[in-house]
């Protein structure tokens, strides 16, 4: 097994403690959640296969759902943003293309092409998520707020672990 | 054939999509009905476990609010004990035998309740169907269905045991419905949550006979087989009538503020199969 795989597994296990233990508990205004294991699907690498990408993304949604008693619910979404990221990531081919072993990370091509590449996915992940919790349209507006204010919450937090934790371009 | 094959094949990552997504979708729904599902769940071993670590650390920052009810509970405790030691009726008045009945009666080996004392290990109160995951299960004697309160009031109802865990549907869970009473006009309605303020749940069915006051006390109604009578629920704090509305709009505030939970009871009712299957030949005769 390679060293870069080894890392994603290590990491893999770091975001979901991450998320399970600690921000489980933060919630802000009963309605901003951050769901900051999204970003460890978002940056994984460009050239994943998309069938394990899917994979990847339902063991994690599945894993955070035992811990938050809401089984299939995170699975769902997650499972939903994968399938749509490589469309995504087409779509948005920086010039002279993707080389092969990039993440999809801030330090790849700066700021604004990360938000422009993650906000849609955590948007529609947040949306799927909260939208399937509620069981429908029912309280419209409440849980497009809950979305929304999720959202903002969420990138906020990634772009500090970016930040923070800059992935570099594994060669 | 090979034609469906390869367009299968050349598919795959869609078809992949779908079945992934038909499986969860069967998971949610699976895990929406009544009983849950039976092995992923928060009562699972290595999940609680964990659960139990991170409350551990929570523990911490709760510690006087626990201290404070513990005190309040039992002051309480201590209060309704002094008013059973009084004797009912001046002694002098009546028969001998009266008062022995009595003195009997109110020690009787004979217990409708019991209780089992557990800690909360994982609560959610931000989400629109809500569960607790409480450290006792099977092994002390926790079945499917039992009532669980707090010493402030309800909390809610068993949804799924393990052999050391269970998991509680909590009041804040917009299915959950249960039978509840004016304390002081004596008129039945039903309590569910709305989904968005969990310091806030509905009081409905109250007709616009009744006059409700701000700071009525709630309670729950000996209607149903799960909850004891009379156990805390909270307090009106907003009473609206629409014109030819047939019933009021009542906001009653928990007594139990849902983000503290820290230790809970639940109850087993003894006389609760009997009643079930008293009321099971009433049903079957209406029908």
């Amino acid at each position: 097994m390679s060293r870069v795989s080894i890392l994603q597994i290590i990491s893999f296990f770091i975001y979901l403690l991450y998320q399970v233990l600690i921000l489980q508990n933060v919630v802000l205004g009963h309605t901003a959640f951050c769901f900051l294991y999204v970003a460890y699907l978002l940056v994984l690498p460009v050239e994943t296969n998309p069938l394990a990408l899917m994979g990847i993304g339902f063991i994690m949604g599945f894993a955070v759902d035992m811990f938050y008693g809401s089984l299939g619910l995170h699975s769902f979404a997650c499972v939903f943003i994968m399938y749509v990221r490589n469309y995504w990531l087409n779509n948005l081919t920086p010039q002279g293309g993707y080389d092969s072993n990039d993440t999809p990370s801030l330090a790849l091509n700066g700021l604004q092409w990360f938000m422009v590449y993650a906000t849609p996915l955590v948007l529609l992940h947040h949306g799927v998520l909260f939208f399937l919790e509620a069981g429908g349209f029912r309280m419209f507006w409440f849980t497009l707020w809950k979305v929304i204010t999720s959202s903002l919450f969420t990138l906020l937090v990634i772009l500090i672990a970016q930040f923070l934790f800059p992935s570099r371009r594994p060669r | 054939m090979e034609r469906l094959i390869l367009f299968v094949y050349q598919n795959r990552a869609f078809f992949t999509f779908l079945l992934l997504e038909i499986f969860c979708a069967w998971l949610i729904v699976e895990n929406n009905a009544y009983q849950g599902t039976k092995f992923f769940n928060s009562s699972n071993g290595v999940v609680a476990t964990m659960n139990n670590f991170s409350q551990s650390v929570r523990d911490y920052f709760q510690l006087s609010d626990v201290n404070r009810m513990l005190a309040e509970e039992n002051a309480a405790l201590k209060q309704a004990l002094e008013q059973q030691r009084k004797p009912v009726y001046p002694s002098h008045t009546l028969a001998t035998k009266d008062s022995i009945l009595v003195a009997t009666d109110s020690t009787s080996s004979f217990r409708k309740y019991d209780f089992i004392s557990a800690k909360v290990v994982n609560n959610h109160v931000d989400f629109v169907k809500n569960f607790i995951t409480i450290d006792k299960g099977k092994d002390a004697g926790i079945q499917v269905g039992m009532a669980v309160i707090s010493p402030r009031g309800i909390v809610g109802k068993v949804k799924i045991v393990s052999s050391h865990y269970s998991v509680v549907t909590s009041l804040l869970h917009i299915d959950v419905m249960v039978s509840a009473v004016l304390k002081r006009t004596e008129h039945f309605g039903t309590v569910q949550w709305d989904g968005r303020n969990p310091d806030l749940v509905d009081l409905k069915y109250i007709p616009p006979h009744v006059s409700p006051v701000v700071g009525d006390t709630v309670i729950t109604s000996g209607y149903n087989a799960i909850f004891p009578e009379g156990v805390m629920i909270g307090v009106i704090e907003e009473v609206k009538l629409n014109d030819a509305a047939l019933f009021y709009d009542l906001k009653v505030k928990l007594s139990q503020d849902f983000r503290k939970l820290s230790f809970v009871k639940v109850i087993k009712n003894h006389q609760q199969p009997e009643q079930d299957s008293v009321e099971q030949v009433i049903l079957k005769l209406e029908r």
